[in-house]
């Protein structure tokens, strides 16, 4: 590490946050990002690392992609975040073109500034719809860290902060049961079921074949909404456009932010069906967000959106998925004690490993082989790893190339000993 | 959207755009080959007979088409052409093996097909059709994916073609988006596509602009650059023979192939009879009054007049250039009595026109030749009529073209369409022509080879690479999609077996007709290729 680097860090403790500086540095991933291009963060020393994490699909589209880039520096010779008191040509394009994408009759547009905010809105919007006040979430499950938001999750984001629900109106089950979830809703006070429809920050847990389908009926069954928050599923990420589609879902409300302006300018977006949106009718001044949906954010957004229903990025998310999958599964055959699963669905995987904290130690390894990945807050030991949608072969193989070292070294470290390592004869 | 904002956020005019637009093509293009390349020879040749038999049976619709939307040429010979480039073309290569190993015992090495890539074609107005088949069934042959880009004015026809064969391809097991095309190309976007990384090499065919600005792209090229092409007739052949072989040249799809004739330079000896017997099959030679009026109509402008005379009928070029002549001329004869910049008549015409000039005997003869080719059309292709070997070889030695038909029509015969030279729709002029590749472009050219060798001494059993195979690995199984129906793999502990069954000559389907493709034996096809050109030729001299 340079001298300047660790003069930085120092103060980065200083001055911005000494608790996630250091842990970083206790976990050996002393990232500090420079430039970025493309599908390569430059950390300020200039090595390069292949980012697999992306900011939970942040940079779906790439870091700085051009095409962004050129929209943003476009808009900024007309227009700003914009008065968001007005009826606005960028916010109104965007929502029209989130009604068109977006499926079933979800129709409106409520803009935020981050996902947090995004969540407190759908959830504000289904209490006010519905006329009740409780939600349902998963155990464990991550909306954000905003007031309300922070109550659907888990404990450890709420808790330090007194911020935990204690009136009982945040409910939260057990992932893939519906049973459970038939108990939390049997009363019929419960306003809406809010769900990742991949538990992102719990390491992707897959939903068992029929358990989404299942909380909707159960949804309508028992007059509560449907939330789905597709921050993390959205945009491509499964080959589709929302990963809720690929399950035969129709939300009433959809919640989508990070990738949706392509890391370039922070908006979030509650989309919401005529059914849940009364009080933009008769109230419309009831929430308001300076820079909820602010217009270069809704120009970029627009511009993503144009960008992943290309019909060339389906191709490019299948082949990734598909090559890196092959690839993945052969170098777990070479470490079958340490590299236990992969749970997947298009370009969102969770790679498992045994020990209860694995995926730090695959992380360690992958970010000296010049990969960045991260580990599930919620699931140690699953390792988050998010290509792009807009993966090449050449960066795919690269990938692979450079975790078959990683998690050799990996594996090694963890059982203390060379922890298999033969490739099996394909 | 209001404009305001649609115009923000479109920028079709954005460099940035085009070039997203382009690298977005071009890396699933990449992803294809990067699979295809590991298909065997059995799922290649499979892909390739689908494909050439789907573009064969559409033949007579796409050459109407073309005719339709361009206004250029005939479409019997662009049918004729298509056919050629589809299963004629197949057949041609059916013993080239382009996917497995070949060891050479004598020299110790052994020699492994490598695919180029990503093929990034260009399409030419003037024969469109024919050349989208002949570019995508090499690319396929070679395992290579290919990306098309049409010539504006006949984009609609090649496109539709270009879609279609990928559709096809794709239901025979290749690979996703192998073919692809471009739907609106302009020349800054095909730019893109030319200088991109991920694009392996430009099989460039079109106009000088486009064939230069493909070699200065820096990306590995085969550009070919334009004909115009010099036809010596001396003293010792059958006029008669000779006549029908230039008019029927000529007037094959009006005139437009590269391959063209462009003018006759004929010893003065043999002048007026040869003058006679191409009149008997549909030549007009026009008086000195009527070369001016043609002169005027074609090149009045300054350059050629392509919406005037390109692929058109003569009897129609003459009408508009002020010309009667008789409705059942095929070609236009312009004697002229020079060659160089300062006769028009003398360059390219791409149209049935043939200039004409009376030579003195060989020496002039060969001078003329050789300026024809040294104003337009270097590298490309000549023609002679003689039944004297050393006038052939002297002429052959002495012109500045790579292909020399002798004693049969040009425009077919250069393309191998009626010689066993590589029927191709990419004629190489190399060193002459400023291209890196002097003969006639075919799937050889998108392949390279890996070569193992030893050393010259070395005591191997070099046989014991006979029969050894190489490890395919296929198509690429599709990733589960957990909790999905029907695509979840819950817990998978193997890689799942191959999503498409394997082909065997069993299921061969032609695609989309749900009927096996027709088993033809090498005899079927070369002699039904053989009488499809006969009938041809024997429709253009009119019998």
């Amino acid at each position: 590490m340079s001298a300047e680097k660790q003069d930085f860090l120092q103060r980065s403790k200083e001055f911005w946050n000494p608790g996630k500086t250091q842990a970083w540095q206790d976990m050996e991933v002393d990232l500090v990002i420079d430039r970025r291009e493309g599908y390569y963060l430059y950390d300020m020393d200039g090595n390069r690392y292949i980012d697999v994490h992306l900011n939970g699909g942040t940079y779906n589209l790439g870091h700085r992609n051009p095409e962004l880039v050129e929209v943003i520096r476009r808009g900024m010779e007309r227009f700003d975040m914009g008065n968001h008191h007005f009826p606005s040509l960028a916010r109104t394009a965007l929502a029209e073109e989130l009604a068109k994408c977006t499926p079933g009759d979800l129709q409106y547009t409520i803009y935020a500034s981050g996902g947090g905010e995004a969540i407190d809105i759908a959830i504000k919007t289904a209490r006010s719809a519905m006329q009740k006040r409780k939600i349902v979430s998963l155990v464990k499950a991550y909306h954000g860290h905003t007031g309300l938001a922070v109550k659907t999750g888990d404990a450890r984001f709420s808790v330090p902060f007194l911020s935990q629900d204690i009136e009982h109106e945040f409910i939260q089950v057990p992932f893939n049961d519906l049973n459970a979830m038939e108990d939390a809703l049997r009363k019929r006070d419960v306003a809406a079921v809010l769900l990742e429809t991949i538990p992102a920050t719990y390491g992707f847990p897959m939903p068992h074949v029929g358990y989404l389908p299942g909380v909707k009926a159960l949804c309508e069954r028992y007059d509560a909404l449907y939330i789905a928050d597709e921050v993390q599923t959205g945009l491509m990420r499964t080959g589709a456009m929302w990963g809720i589609t690929r399950y035969g879902v129709e939300p009433d409300i959809l919640v989508t932010g990070k990738g949706i302006s392509g890391g370039m300018y922070p908006i979030a977006c509650t989309v919401v069906s005529p059914r849940c949106a009364g009080w933009l009718t008769k109230d419309g001044f009831g929430h308001m967000s300076t820079m909820g949906g602010a217009e270069l954010g809704c120009l970029v957004a627009l511009k993503v959106l144009e960008i992943c229903q290309r019909p060339e990025v389906a191709s490019i998310v299948h082949y990734t998925a598909s090559y890196l999958r092959k690839g993945l599964d052969e170098i777990r055959a070479m470490y079958p004690d340490f590299f236990t699963g992969i749970r997947q669905h298009g370009v969102i995987m969770g790679l498992e490993f045994t020990p209860p904290e694995g995926a730090k130690i695959a992380m360690k390894h992958l970010y000296r082989n010049g990969i960045w990945a991260i580990f599930s807050t919620l699931d140690p030991k699953v390792l988050q790893f998010k290509p792009g949608i807009l993966a090449t072969e050449f960066l795919a193989e690269e990938i692979l190339s450079r975790a078959e070292v990683a998690i050799g070294a990996a594996a090694a470290e963890a059982l203390g000993h060379d922890g298999g390592g033969r490739r099996v004869a394909a | 959207m209001d404009k305001i904002i649609a115009d923000l956020v479109d920028q079709p005019d954005s460099p940035s755009a085009m070039r997203s637009e382009a690298d977005l093509i071009l890396t699933r293009a990449k992803w294809a080959s990067e699979i295809f390349r590991g298909y065997d020879r059995e799922r290649t040749q499979a892909i390739v007979q689908a494909v050439a038999q789907a573009a064969f049976e559409k033949a007579q619709e796409y050459a109407e088409w073309a005719v339709r939307e361009t206004g250029f040429g005939v479409v019997e010979h662009k049918r004729f052409k298509a056919e050629a480039s589809s299963r004629g073309l197949v057949e041609y290569y059916r013993d080239h093996d382009f996917v497995n190993p070949r060891v050479d015992h004598e020299r110790m090495i052994v020699e492994i097909p490598r695919p180029a890539g990503v093929v990034f074609a260009l399409a030419p107005a003037t024969n469109p059709i024919a050349t989208v088949y002949f570019k995508i069934l090499s690319a396929l042959m070679t395992r290579n994916a290919i990306v098309f880009s049409a010539h504006p004015a006949s984009r609609e026809c090649c496109n539709h073609a270009t879609r279609l064969l990928a559709e096809v391809a794709e239901r025979a097991g290749a690979p996703d988006g192998v073919i692809q095309a471009i739907d609106e190309p302009t020349i800054p976007l095909i730019d893109e596509f030319m200088r991109s990384d991920k694009t392996s090499v430009i099989l460039a065919t079109g106009g000088m602009a486009m064939v230069r600005a493909a070699y200065s792209s820096s990306n590995p090229a085969l550009g070919v650059g334009p004909g115009n092409g010099p036809i010596v007739v001396d003293d010792t052949g059958d006029c008669k023979k000779t006549a029908r072989y230039l008019v029927d040249s000529k007037s094959f799809d009006n005139g437009i192939l590269c391959t063209a004739d462009s003018i006759a330079i004929v010893y003065r000896s043999i002048a007026k009879q040869l003058r006679i017997e191409m009149e008997r099959v549909g030549a007009y030679f026009c008086k000195e009054d009527e070369i001016s009026l043609l002169r005027e109509f074609m090149f009045g402008a300054g350059s050629l007049n392509v919406k005037g005379v390109v692929g058109r009928d003569a009897p129609l070029i003459a009408r508009d250039a002020g010309i009667r002549v008789p409705l059942r001329t095929r070609i236009l004869v312009a004697p002229i009595k020079k060659i160089g910049i300062d006769e028009p008549l003398s360059k390219e015409k791409l149209s049935p026109v043939l200039a004409w000039f009376v030579a003195a005997g060989k020496s002039e003869a060969f001078t003329q030749a050789r300026a024809t080719l040294r104003m337009t059309g270097a590298g490309h292709s000549a023609a002679i009529h003689s039944s004297d070997p050393q006038t052939v070889l002297d002429y052959a030695t002495s012109v500045e073209a790579y292909r020399v038909i002798a004693n049969t029509a040009l425009s077919q015969g250069a393309s191998g369409l009626t010689t066993n030279l590589a029927p191709t729709m990419t004629v190489g002029t190399g060193f002459f022509g400023r291209s890196s590749v002097g003969e006639n472009v075919g799937p050889m050219h998108l392949v390279h080879w890996t070569r193992i060798a030893y050393a010259k001494d070395a005591s191997i059993d070099i046989s014991s690479f006979d029969g050894k195979q190489l490890k395919f690995s296929g198509p690429l199984a599709s990733a589960p999609s957990d909790g999905v129906p029907g695509e979840d793999s819950g817990s998978r502990a193997a890689p799942p077996a191959e999503p498409r069954a394997p082909v065997s000559p069993g299921n061969r389907r032609q695609a989309g007709k749900g009927r096996p493709v027709e088993e033809h034996t090498e005899v079927d096809l070369r002699s039904e290729i053989r009488r499809l050109i006969a009938e041809e030729l024997r429709r253009n001299r009119g019998e």
